[in-house]
């Protein structure tokens, strides 16, 4: 309860008034911050505030004139001088001259995007600013000086201070980098565009889009590769969650069974494949299930085979072993999750089924199952999202073999193992270096996984309230 | 007299059910051990550095390990370990600060945020890889410049996992934050003198995944590293050597590499893991 009025308390002393409101009470010297940024402040004594919301504004304006306008003027054309060419008598070869630079005309165009939409986010909050200040001091308020303003970032606004830095890398480093990927989904970036060196490039519109759910091509086709791909992405995402949630379950009911000795030697036995480091135990165990591996010979020397076996080289086999080997890394991360939360049902509940005659298997189906899927459904979730995305495990086990013949293999060779994550990386990888079909698929997975995510996230929601418990 | 019976046949039935488990245990531990074994063997072959269908070396001998150092493995294993001690550093600061703020505070942007964040996880991360490596390329920092590239990639967007450390600090009650708030202490005091001491256990375990996580990152090391040995990290490098070309004089070596690699690592999970289980736990439960 005292958190609530504190929030509210908050609310007021920083947004009293909005935009408009402000605006239309400010005084003069509040209207005139709509056209010099800070003037508001600054007359009420907030000089240092207004000469910031100042500079910016001159800045801005710099800027635009500089080279935002550039950018954005070629923004939609995504550059018109592309490389040329002048053969040089000389030296008997062609010297290219590199002119106007797609990616870079895209990529500042949508900075200068977002920094106009900064500035007009700034430009209204000076005139907030500026009429908070006024009403303030018509009542004869205190008005924040400088130092109260630097003082408070460590103390009411520290919050501002701790999550400056990891905001500004996620909006550079992820946000920045999504919002162009899906810009390059509507162009045509590859290799032989690459804006600069080789050609420009271009909008196109949904085209690509059309290309990939296109049935053009028969059996090779984007989109017949896409549904099998898809297909498998989920059967495995299924495969793999539920293999291990169940198994791991067992497993930590087995550890930790009454009367069983040295629970710490197994769970420690366990946990080694969490430890080390996965590429290594991923490489290794794919290389001992290769034809010449010691898979093979183990079963030639036993006499229980007399050729070796082909695993990667065999769609099924294949499919099977990538969900087998998962299981060995996967159970010991499950085992701890289980072991923790079986320690957490009431033992009474047990105690009781077993009075009025409950054998184990009802008590696991009846009391360990619900309690542990209850517990553990948005895990669950985000391990099955989690899974259709998991790169490590295919690319390092099987590298999406064995290859299906029908696919393109100028996306490097896609196979019957592949997730669509590992089809989007051997696109972007590939010989032609299809950018902007990785990026299609990019924004298709995420729609696929952000659609499961809110079905299940509701349906959750409805008999677990998630809110926030602090 | 009946009674009697029961129990003994109940005794009889859970021993006959514990030796059911023992015998899977037993058979669960050789499954989980035999590649670590096989590959400490076969990092002690001799006598030939190719893949071989049997385990047991015929002549043992330190061959490999002697050869890792005369490779760029040496220079695989510092890019990594560099990658790895920063991000130890950095990426707590913040996974922290991130969590904290976003467990304690009330803004008018919080909610907001926490959804912005849960979208942007929803993207398929190797979609933001493409931009990034033609940005660290126009910077200089891809190829032999790999590491500085690697760290700033792995720092810049640490603060996206906050969650297990979030539900962490939402468990540590908010009356300590209030009474010291009484007695006098700012806001950034209360963080550093109050909660961070209380925080231990998640800070050892936001540490400890910092600093394993670069060892097996795959994905982006080898779009940076493309086309040269020298920025590549040990995921890569060792990755190169089992590929077509190389596997049949390198094998061997790749074994003993990823024993090197192995012990330290591992070593250090055994050491700190009741922290480990204590985020992974409380992630799982609190989702």
């Amino acid at each position: 309860m005292g958190k609530k009025t504190k929030e509210n308390k908050y609310d007021e002393l920083f947004h009293k008034a909005g935009f408009a409101e402000s605006f239309a009470k400010g005084d003069a010297a509040t209207k005139l911050s709509a056209i010099i940024m800070g003037l508001g402040c600054a007359v009420r004594g907030q000089l240092a505030r207004g000469f910031i919301f100042l500079t910016f504004q001159v800045l801005f304006i710099l800027y635009m004139i500089n080279s935002g306008s550039y950018w954005l003027s070629m923004l939609p054309s995504l550059g018109k001088v592309g490389p040329t060419k002048e053969y040089d008598a000389f030296f008997d070869t062609y010297v290219p001259t590199y002119n106007d630079n797609s990616f870079e005309i895209l990529l500042y165009g949508i900075l200068t995007v977002f920094l106009i939409v900064a500035f007009i986010l700034t430009w209204a909050l000076n005139i907030k600013m500026s009429y908070d200040a006024q009403v303030k001091k018509e009542q004869g308020k205190k008005i924040n000086r400088f130092i109260d303003d630097v003082h408070s970032l460590v103390d009411e606004g520290f919050y501002k201070t701790l999550l400056s830095l990891p905001m500004l890398g996620i909006t550079l480093f992820t946000f920045l980098p999504i919002v162009f990927m899906i810009f390059i989904a509507f162009t045509n970036y590859d290799g032989k565009h690459d804006g600069y060196i080789t050609n420009l490039f271009t909008w196109v519109g949904l085209e690509n889009f059309r290309t990939l759910f296109s049935m053009a091509g028969g059996k090779g086709s984007y989109f017949n590769v896409f549904l099998s791909i898809l297909g498998w992405t989920v059967a495995w995402a299924f495969l793999a969650t539920f293999s291990n949630y169940f198994l791991g379950i067992l497993v930590a009911m087995m550890i930790n069974k009454k009367g069983i000795r040295f629970k710490k030697l197994w769970r420690t036995i366990l946990v080694l494949t969490i430890a080390i480091p996965q590429f290594i135990s991923l490489l290794y165990v794919s290389k001992m299930f290769d034809k010449g591996g010691i898979v093979n010979g183990f079963l030639m020397n036993m006499g229980w085979i007399n050729t070796p076996i082909d695993y990667w080289g065999n769609a099924t086999y294949a499919r099977i072993l990538v969900v087998v080997i998962n299981i060995w890394i996967g159970i010991p991360y499950l085992m701890l999750i289980a072991t923790g939360i079986l320690m957490n049902i009431p033992a009474d509940l047990y105690e009781a089924s077993r009075i009025d005659g409950a054998n184990p298997i009802q008590q696991f189906r009846y009391i360990t199952m619900p309690y542990m899927l209850f517990v553990t459904a948005p895990y669950l979730l985000t391990s099955f999202t989690g899974n259709m995305n998991n790169f490590n495990v295919i690319y390092l086990l099987s590298a999406g073999n064995p290859v299906n013949p029908n696919a393109s293999a100028a996306d490097g060779g896609v196979g019957y193992t592949d997730l669509l994550i590992t089809w989007l990386y051997k696109i972007a990888l590939g010989s032609e270096s299809r950018y902007y079909m990785a990026s299609v698929l990019g924004i298709v997975i995420f729609i696929i996984v952000s659609t499961i995510t809110l079905l299940v996230y509701n349906r959750l929601g409805s008999n677990k309230n998630e809110g926030d418990m602090a | 007299m009946m009674s009697k019976d029961r129990k003994l046949g109940m005794k009889a039935k859970e021993r006959i059910g514990n030796i059911f488990v023992y015998i899977m245990l037993i058979i669960m531990s050789i499954i989980w051990l035999t590649p670590f074994v096989c590959i400490v063997l076969q990092s002690f072959r001799v006598e030939s550095t190719w893949q071989v269908g049997y385990v047991m070396p015929k002549e043992w001998g330190l061959d490999n390990y002697r050869a890792l150092f005369d490779s760029d493995f040496t220079t695989w294993y510092m890019n990594t370990l560099i990658i790895a001690v920063v991000c130890a550093i950095v990426n707590p600061l913040m996974v922290l600060s991130m969590s904290y703020t976003l467990s304690r505070f009330r803004f008018k942007m919080r909610k907001p945020l926490m959804k912005f964040m849960l979208i942007l996880g929803l993207f398929p991360g190797i979609l933001a890889m493409i931009i990034l490596y033609r940005l660290l390329k126009d910077m200089g920092l891809t190829q032999e410049n790999a590491v500085p590239g690697l760290i700033l990639v792995y720092c810049a967007s640490s603060g996206m996992g906050y969650y297990i450390a979030k539900g962490f600090f939402d468990t540590i009650s908010t009356s300590l934050d209030e009474s010291a708030r009484i007695d006098g202490a700012n806001r950034m005091q209360v963080f550093f003198k109050i909660i961070m001491p209380l925080a231990k256990p998640i800070v050892i375990y936001t540490v400890l995944t910092a600093f394993m996580a670069p060892w097996g990152d795959f994905m982006f090391a080898k779009f940076v590293a493309f086309g040269t040995s020298k920025g590549m990290n040990v995921a890569v490098g060792l990755w190169s050597w089992l590929t077509k070309d190389q596997i049949n004089s390198r094998y061997t070596m790749f074994c003993a590499g990823g024993v090197i690699v192995a012990i330290p690592v591992t070593l250090l999970f055994m050491f700190l893991q009741k922290y480990y289980v204590e985020g992974v736990t409380g992630g799982a439960v609190k989702g």
